[in-house]
């Protein structure tokens, strides 16, 4: 068994460094922009003219349905769509690439919510604050509701984080190399799927459990100006 | 100089300013007085722009705006530098330092050098007695102590009025001592202000001038001579009230 295990990690770990833990994380890095972008679009009073507000309502409209689709229908069958679908009407993508914009679109959606619901926890009062000292909204944004907002997000943003790393082994299923791919190929070989299995399972576990420690960190950094009054 | 002509300014059922005209001298204490829903506080944000009335015109410094017309973002952000504003529940920022708090304006909004920011904010920590703050977080302070230190954030700023809205009405009357105590200094070394408050006894030691609010409407505009020695009948009543 321990020589299983010893000639089987390079190949599994080789392809979480590969492959898993770069979709995870270029994915994760393209959910945020996603996840601010539409989260601001959502938490912003449209100002200007008639047509403008109406656009506003019109680009909302559509973040809505992005969220509601990509929320509402399971990860597995958007990467088909993606990878085996689209090709019907002309567009033909890589595995990785098929990869890694599913995987963005659908964690954008569930961490745009967590981004919004973040930012509208922070008062009215430390917008109308920074306001009153001549700061513009993006210097409001950036220095005074984004860092206090990042406490509120990054355990939801950890979690999805973490659930992303995870249905990473999804992509198996559209021909990508990573970790889960790996384990499958090598307990085809060597009839030992009890101890693939859970050997891919651990490395899912240790790579988690870095993120959770990452998270934990993280946390005590954003949250350390809450400390008790003096 | 700052002006307000024919002001107006409506929420859905409510007429919250109504044909305002006032004049705000400089280095003067104006004190607004008025029942709760007076439009007090409502005037008071418009001049910071953190409320934008319907109609009028709003003179201050070079700045003119005609309320009814858009007011562009950088005229916004010019006149919001020139009227430094405190809030009732002070509204620090709990993420920064009281040093951060007070030199987060100067250096990313006037754009000065850090170093002196930080300078002139230890002689505003100095004013408030607060010096041994300067690394603490807010939610580490009384409430006191953080009101005087957004005087001082509003204050490092350079503005040419500061704006008070109701400054003491969140603390107890002990430690709303320590605040007064900072406005009458401030008044003594006369600074421009205009403070909206219920403290009778502050309009009485500081003000230049009072104005008397109801229902949106100036009822009163004068000296606080005129105002508390020689009251109208309405005045008479709202002061009458406060005692009791």
């Amino acid at each position: 068994m321990w020589e299983t295990i010893v000639k089987s990690t390079p190949e599994i770990v080789g392809a979480g460094i590969k492959y898993s833990i770069p979709l995870a994380l270029i994915s994760f890095v393209i959910a945020m922009v996603i996840a601010v972008a539409t989260a601001l679009a959502r938490t912003t009073e449209p100002k200007g003219s008639g047509v403008a507000k109406s656009c506003f309502k019109v680009l909302r409209w559509i973040i809505s349905f992005y969220i509601w689709l990509f929320r509402s229908t399971p990860l597995l069958v958007q990467l088909f769509i993606v990878f085996f679908g689209l090709p019907s009407v002309g567009i033909q993508l890589d595995a990785f690439t098929a990869g890694i914009i599913t995987f963005s679109l659908n964690t954008g959606a569930y961490c745009s919510e967590s981004v919004r619901g973040a930012i509208i926890s922070i008062p009215k009062s430390q917008w109308e604050a920074a306001y009153a000292i001549g700061m513009s909204y993006p210097q409001v944004l950036f220095r005074i509701i984004f860092p206090q907002a990042m406490r509120v997000a990054i355990p939801p943003l950890s979690n999805s984080f973490i659930g992303l790393v995870k249905d990473t082994s999804l992509a198996s299923s559209i021909t990508i190399l990573e970790m889960f791919t790996v384990s499958q190929q090598i307990a085809a070989k060597n009839y030992e799927p009890m101890l693939m299995y859970c050997m891919v399972a651990v490395y899912y576990a240790v790579f988690c459990s870095i993120l959770s420690i990452g998270q934990y960190y993280l946390e005590k950094y954003t949250s350390r100006y809450i400390v008790n009054g003096g | 100089m700052l002006k307000l002509e024919h002001v107006d300014k409506a929420y859905a059922d409510h007429h919250a300013l109504n044909d305002i005209n006032l004049d705000f001298k400089e280095h003067e204490t104006t004190v607004l007085l008025g029942p709760s829903g007076a439009g007090k506080s409502t005037l008071l944000r418009s001049l910071n722009l953190l409320e934008e009335p319907e109609k009028g015109i709003y003179k201050i410094g070079d700045h003119t705006i005609d309320f009814s017309k858009d007011i562009s973002n950088k005229e916004k952000l010019q006149i919001r530098q020139l009227t430094g504003m405190v809030f009732q529940s002070w509204n620090l920022f709990p993420h920064l330092t009281i040093l951060q708090n007070i030199t987060e304006g100067p250096i990313h909004v006037l754009k000065q050098d850090k170093i002196a920011a930080q300078k002139d904010a230890m002689h505003l920590l100095e004013l408030v007695g607060l010096v041994e703050t300067k690394d603490r977080f807010p939610n580490q302070l009384s409430g006191g102590q953080q009101q005087r230190i957004s005087i001082c954030r509003a204050l490092a700023m350079k503005p040419e009025y500061m704006l008070f809205d109701e400054p003491t009405s969140a603390l107890d009357p002990e430690i709303e001592a320590q605040v007064l105590r900072v406005l009458l200094k401030l008044a003594k070394e006369k600074q421009s202000m205009i403070v909206v408050t219920h403290n009778l006894e502050f309009a009485r030691r500081v003000a230049d001038k009072i104005v008397f609010l109801e229902n949106g409407q100036i009822e009163f505009e004068g000296t606080k001579d005129e105002f508390f020695n020689h009251p109208t009948e309405r005045i008479q009543a709202f002061l009458t009230g406060m005692k009791l």
